[in-house]
């Protein structure tokens, strides 16, 4: 069997990116699995964390911790100030107009289930249309299913092609003035598929629709504009992006954002309450009931600040070197990939079966050799059933990830021949 | 941990020649289920006779551990009164659980999973073929059989 060790480069910046530096920034990827060093390459389903978010999210909690816009003691100003500066923090991000666009949630699930109840039900009605795409993740598909069961409006799907993008061919029927919303994922995570979203927000709003966004794959590893791309409505998830868990917000354009109605009532979400009825605070406050997850959303301006020191455009091509590396090599090993096999219009997910060795066996083989990759529908039953696997094994990365755990990886693919040939 | 407590022979043999691997035709029991977590799917046939399950065979489609599992179970339950079938199954159970000591002669082949143990994510994998067994001797007093469920 073939034994192989890891080797991080320090030297020779990679997509302008400096992994070495990088990785010392890691503390957890300096741990092993058994005897061997922790090949991490599950990234899609969550990116590790830097020193700088593990630091910020404690320094808050060790000496900032209060309510935000609550407390009138120096605490509550603190910890106000440190939420209300992550906001703006994600409004540079994006390249929102202002901080207020923002909508501070738990998770891009949250924010999808937002844009489905809060949008759907004041907006959707009995003949309405709703489109989204076969590649999506559950989380924007099953929120559209409740809200159209509730509505009575009909949900549609942009099909795929065999080579993993969608399929707009049949884009002039299926977007109609019937079409009220369209909601797509901006990078496929069980495929790595990028959307055109510009291109669909063109066309959504043509016939007067608005396009929802799920960036959960999209923002941590692409720059994002949301005024460029025109789109209404993105939910992105803090925890993918080198952030912590609960992190993650919704952004909207003021007028879309204060047409929806809050998904949960309570506490700081309110102007005033009175016995049959209460008025709302204006967008965003009025979708942050309860108190919000502070410590973890001030976590994610550390961590988009450690992005922003990265730069956006040199992470996206860090990540597509690595991921043409890597389809290269699984191809030649005689993997079968899903998703498109050119890395300039794909992300960093690849999908993909090794020979006739199930997902599940082949992700605890490379487990045994420190390799971290993910076994499973990935949350996307659609795309699998469209191309006739129950499931898939997935390989992901992201700006810590190097060439020579591309080599890990396939390397440990060996094993698995071994065992089931 | 080590592959080959997972990986055995035995395990493998049965995952790439799966034993009553088939349709049953006129099964008075089948019962259906999937693992949610990866997709797995397997569909139990059972012919009853005389308190006995008189034949029993599967067909689904998933990882080395849930097909070799299925496959094991077929042969262990074949020929088996319907009560003993189920404390077998209740014992394997037990065995996945790190709670029973498997005893060969009872077990047979599926004392091979026991390493399986070690992986506690992979441990659904093995009693999926189970759960499916036992909700179809669930439905063995009703006249139509238990109904598709997920697991």
């Amino acid at each position: 069997m073939n034994e192989r060790t890891v080797s991080v480069k320090t030297a020779g910046a990679v997509g302008g990116l400096d992994v070495g530096a990088i990785r010392r920034d890691f503390p957890i990827l300096s741990r092993t699995v058994g005897e061997h060093p922790l090949v991490f390459l599950d990234s899609a389903a969550t990116s590790q964390k830097p020193n700088q978010v593990i630091d910020a999210e404690a320094e808050f909690t060790r000496h900032h911790n209060a309510n935000a816009h609550r407390g009138i003691h120096m605490l509550g100003e603190e910890a106000t100030q440190a939420y209300e500066g992550a906001r703006a923090t994600v409004a540079r991000f994006l390249g929102a107009p202002e901080p207020e666009t923002i909508v501070f949630t738990r998770g891009v699930t949250e924010s999808m289930n937002l844009v489905a109840q809060g949008w759907g039900r004041t907006h959707l009605r009995e003949g309405d249309e709703i489109l989204i795409t076969e590649m999506e993740h559950h989380s924007n598909i099953v929120p559209w299913q409740m809200t159209a069961a509730v509505t009575g409006a009909t949900l549609r799907y942009i099909p795929l092609t065999d080579d993993g993008l969608l399929d707009l061919s049949q884009l002039g029927s299926l977007l109609t003035e019937r079409t009220k919303i369209v909601s797509v994922t901006g990078m496929s995570n069980a495929l790595g598929t990028i959307t055109p979203l510009r291109q669909l927000a063109d066309s959504a709003h043509a016939v007067g629709a608005i396009i929802a966004v799920d960036a959960a794959q999209l923002a941590p590893h692409s720059p994002i504009d949301v005024q460029a791309l025109d789109v209404d409505l993105l939910g992105f998830t803090g925890h993918k992006m080198l952030g912590p868990t609960a992190s993650g917000g919704l952004y909207g354009k003021s007028d879309v954002l204060e047409s929806m109605e809050p998904m949960l009532g309570g506490g700081e979400m309110i102007h005033e309450v009175f016995h049959d009825h209460s008025t709302y605070k204006s967008a965003p406050f009025k979708f942050e009931a309860g108190t919000m997850p502070i410590a973890q959303q001030v976590g994610l301006a550390a961590a988009i600040d450690y992005l922003d020191g990265l730069g956006m455009a040199n992470v996206r091509a860090h990540e597509e070197e690595i991921t043409r590396y890597a389809l290269d090599r699984l191809l030649d090993a005689g993997a079968t990939v899903y998703g498109p096999k050119d890395a300039s219009i794909r992300g960093g997910a690849v999908s993909f079966w090794f020979k006739d060795v199930h997902p599940h066996d082949l992700a605890t083989i490379l487990n045994e050799q420190g390799v971290a990759i993910r076994a499973g529908h990935h949350c996307a039953q659609l795309a699998m059933r469209r191309y006739g696997v129950p499931a898939t094994a997935r390989a992901s990365f992201y700006v810590y990830n190097t060439k020579d755990e591309v080599d890990a990886l396939v390397g440990a693919l060996d094993h698995a021949q071994a065992i089931f040939s | 941990m080590a592959l080959d407590d997972i990986y055995k022979e035995v395990i493998l043999d049965h995952y790439k020649n799966p034993r009553n691997k088939r349709e049953l035709p006129g099964a008075e029991l089948q019962c259906h289920a999937n693992n949610p977590l990866c997709g797995d799917e397997i569909t139990v046939f059972a012919h009853v006779d005389g308190g006995a399950v008189a034949e029993v065979t599967f067909q689904g489609a998933g990882c080395s551990i849930s097909q070799s599992s299925a496959s094991m179970m077929t042969e262990a339950v074949t020929g088996v009164k319907i009560g003993d079938a189920r404390g077998l199954a209740e014992r394997f159970r037990g065995m996945m659980a790190g709670d029973v000591e498997p005893a060969e002669d009872e077990f047979g082949d599926l004392v091979a999973l026991k390493g399986v143990v070690q992986y506690p994510i992979r441990i659904k994998c093995a009693v999926l073929a189970w759960d499916v067994l036992q909700e179809a001797l669930d439905g063995a007093g009703s006249a139509s059989g238990a109904q598709p469920h997920t697991v």
